[in-house]
């Protein structure tokens, strides 16, 4: 190849994928299968009910002899497949996220379809500004749109009150599923966009042409000219929605109030929330992540040449 | 008729798009504290949001983080970029697939491994863990908008500088460097943006003393937005507005002027070769091994 030292200078990059990347995924995984126990003096495992006895038995001591010792034990980290079984109580919390994020992944598809083919249509000064147009609402703050979509949604909000206006309403909108989906499609809309657009850009108009001059209308241009063309699209776009569409926690708990968790939210609960359990928390990320793997390798069908790279960039 | 539905339709979408974005803005002119009741329009929340020393001092913080987070990935990511470019094909597709990661992992699950990472090391959260976070999908970015400028490049450049007598860091500096700048430039900027922008990397690895602006704005979420924020969030609209156009602006001129070398370098070649005055050498150079790296793409069918 071209530059003979240049291979060296990929070695800091190599150090910090290893340190900073491939140790963290290991810790996951580590922590997944693992799980902190109390061990007495000779190193036997403490069930809690023992525990909770010599709790009580060292209360008693303390308040016979007026002292304030604390239950002094051992910790030690061993293996067990405990935390991973306990994620199936969570099943049903993530085929709710997978059920939500796929409807907000399919609407975003619906919309962003349509929208993308048509910004592909105008003169290029005007696509770029349209493009513009897109990306600007994902530079904002995202925690402060959507709790602009607070505002509009609650019960004597923006909507309700516009209602008002011709005597209908007032809805129930927030702290519903419908709130949380519409989040999700709110904040996740331009990344279906954008890779569409770059995908569909590309389709020339002389090709459409092409095919209705040989006879194809114009359900069949789109059927098999426009659709298997902007299949790699489609899928980086079903990606880049779906991923962090399924893995919110933020759009879930303004929109959602306290009742439709996700599977984001439970995530969160074990590491910096009230319900402290890294090692729960690792097994269900661990999960969640096999999930994605599943769900984006079956998207990857629909995309044989491997273009998603192209699209991201 | 076709065109008027495509046009409402667009229109329809990008509604969808800015109705919260107005709703924030409007907001921050709505003398009342509550967000649902206009009870008269003031100024108010901008002069105070000057004196609101919480937003200041994350605003501060954000602006830092993203600025050394961002420089420190563009030096190293470039750096890593060619060093990736120049291995063979089996590590650099493993280093590329891993390089992936950080950028379609779930954030959330990138945010808590790194948290496990610094909280085992017990490193205290803070600005070091922050920009170290940061960083971790700041390189992503930067090496995969630099990666396809050096597959762009011709390879035969480097070289043709070394046999013009370039030391082989000259030829570096002098031209490969200038040929990936746009990757890099773009680079750089996609990292800045996200950032600024990352609120779920900053939760899981934040300290007390090094709160982002996401963060503030976060923990007013549970308790009540101080309208301040929106008169922030109006402002921060506007200055991405103005970037924004100056941007397009500037890059349509760039493209124009591109378009307009082409066309003059393709009419110098074609009539004679006086052109490569202008460039000498490299210009020639360009072009031949253009069509030499052509024809093995051709043979090759591509990479």
């Amino acid at each position: 190849m071209i530059f003979k030292a240049s291979k060296l200078t990929a070695a800091p990059y190599i150090l910090w994928v290893m340190i900073f990347i491939i140790v963290p995924m290991a810790l996951i995984a580590v922590f997944a299968f693992t799980t902190t126990v109390k061990v007495d003096g000779e190193g036997n495992i403490l069930s809690a009910e023992e525990i909770s006895v010599m709790e009580e038995e060292l209360a008693v001591y303390n308040e016979e002899n007026g002292t304030e010792e604390e239950l002094e034990l051992d910790e030690r980290t061993i293996f067990t497949l405990d935390n991973i079984i306990k994620v199936n109580d969570y099943l049903p919390v993530l085929f709710k996220s997978l059920w939500l994020a796929a409807i907000a992944t399919v609407i975003c598809l619906v919309i962003a379809y349509p929208m993308s083919f048509a910004i592909s249509r105008v003169n290029a000064n005007r696509q770029k500004v349209m493009i513009m147009l897109v990306m600007l609402p994902m530079w904002m703050n995202f925690l402060l749109r959507t709790y602009a979509w607070m505002t509009l949604l609650e019960k004597n909000g923006w909507i309700n009150k516009l209602l008002s206006f011709f005597n209908i309403g007032p809805f129930q909108m927030i702290n519903t599923q419908g709130a949380v989906v519409l989040g999700m499609v709110y904040n996740y809309l331009p990344f279906m966009i954008l890779p569409l657009y770059s995908i569909m850009v590309k389709i020339h108009d002389t090709t459409l042409e092409a095919s209705s001059d040989l006879g194809a209308n114009v359900f069949q241009t789109f059927s098999r000219v426009i659709l298997p063309l902007s299949m790699p699209g489609i899928a980086s776009g079903i990606t880049m929605v779906f991923v962090p569409a399924i893995s919110t926690f933020i759009i879930s708990r303004m929109l959602g109030g306290g009742t439709n968790l996700l599977i984001g939210d439970l995530i969160d609960l074990q590491f910096l929330g009230n319900a402290y359990n890294p090692n729960l928390g690792a097994a269900i990320s661990l999960v969640l992540m096999a999930f994605i793997l599943l769900c984006m390798s079956i998207t990857n069908q629909l995309d044989n040449e491997d273009n998603i790279e192209g699209v991201l960039l | 008729m076709r065109k008027v539905i495509s046009r409402i339709y667009l229109w329809a979408v990008f509604a969808f798009l800015y109705i919260p974005i107005i709703v924030l803005i409007v907001n921050s002119f709505n003398a009342s504290k509550s967000r649902s009741v206009w009870t008269g329009f003031t100024f108010d929340w901008y002069k105070r949001l000057f004196s609101n020393q919480a937003i200041i001092n994350s605003l501060g913080n954000t602006l830092i983080v993203a600025a050394v987070a961002s420089v420190l990935s563009t030096l190293l990511g470039t750096l890593a970029a060619i060093g990736i470019y120049s291995m063979k094909k089996v590590p650099r597709s493993v280093l590329i697939n891993i390089t992936y990661l950080p950028i379609m992992n779930p954030e959330i699950v990138t945010g808590v491994s790194l948290m496990l990472l610094f909280v085992s090391c017990k490193i205290n959260l803070g600005y070091l863990t922050l920009i170290l976070a940061h960083m971790s999908f700041c390189l992503s970015y930067v090496i995969l908008n630099v990666l396809p400028k050096l597959r762009q490049m011709d390879r035969h450049l480097y070289e043709a500088a070394l046999d013009l007598g370039c030391s082989p860091r000259q030829a570096f500096m002098r031209v490969v460097i200038p040929e990936i700048m746009p990757g890099i430039i773009s680079g750089f900027l996609m990292s800045f943006t996200y950032s600024i922008d990352d609120f779920v990397i900053s939760y899981f690895t934040y300290g007390p003393t090094s709160q982002t602006l996401s963060i503030t704005i976060f923990s007013m979420t549970r308790r009540k937005v101080s309208p301040e924020v929106n008169a922030l969030s109006a402002i921060i609209f506007v200055v991405v507005l103005v970037v924004l156009l100056i941007v397009n602006f500037a890059g349509s001129r760039d493209e124009r002027r591109e378009k307009q070398l082409e066309r003059r370098a393709i009419r110098g070649i074609r009539i004679t070769r006086q052109l490569t005055a202008a460039s000498p050498a490299v210009t020639a150079e360009k072009n031949i091994g253009d069509s030499i790296t052509r024809g093995r793409e051709n043979k090759n069918g591509g990479e």
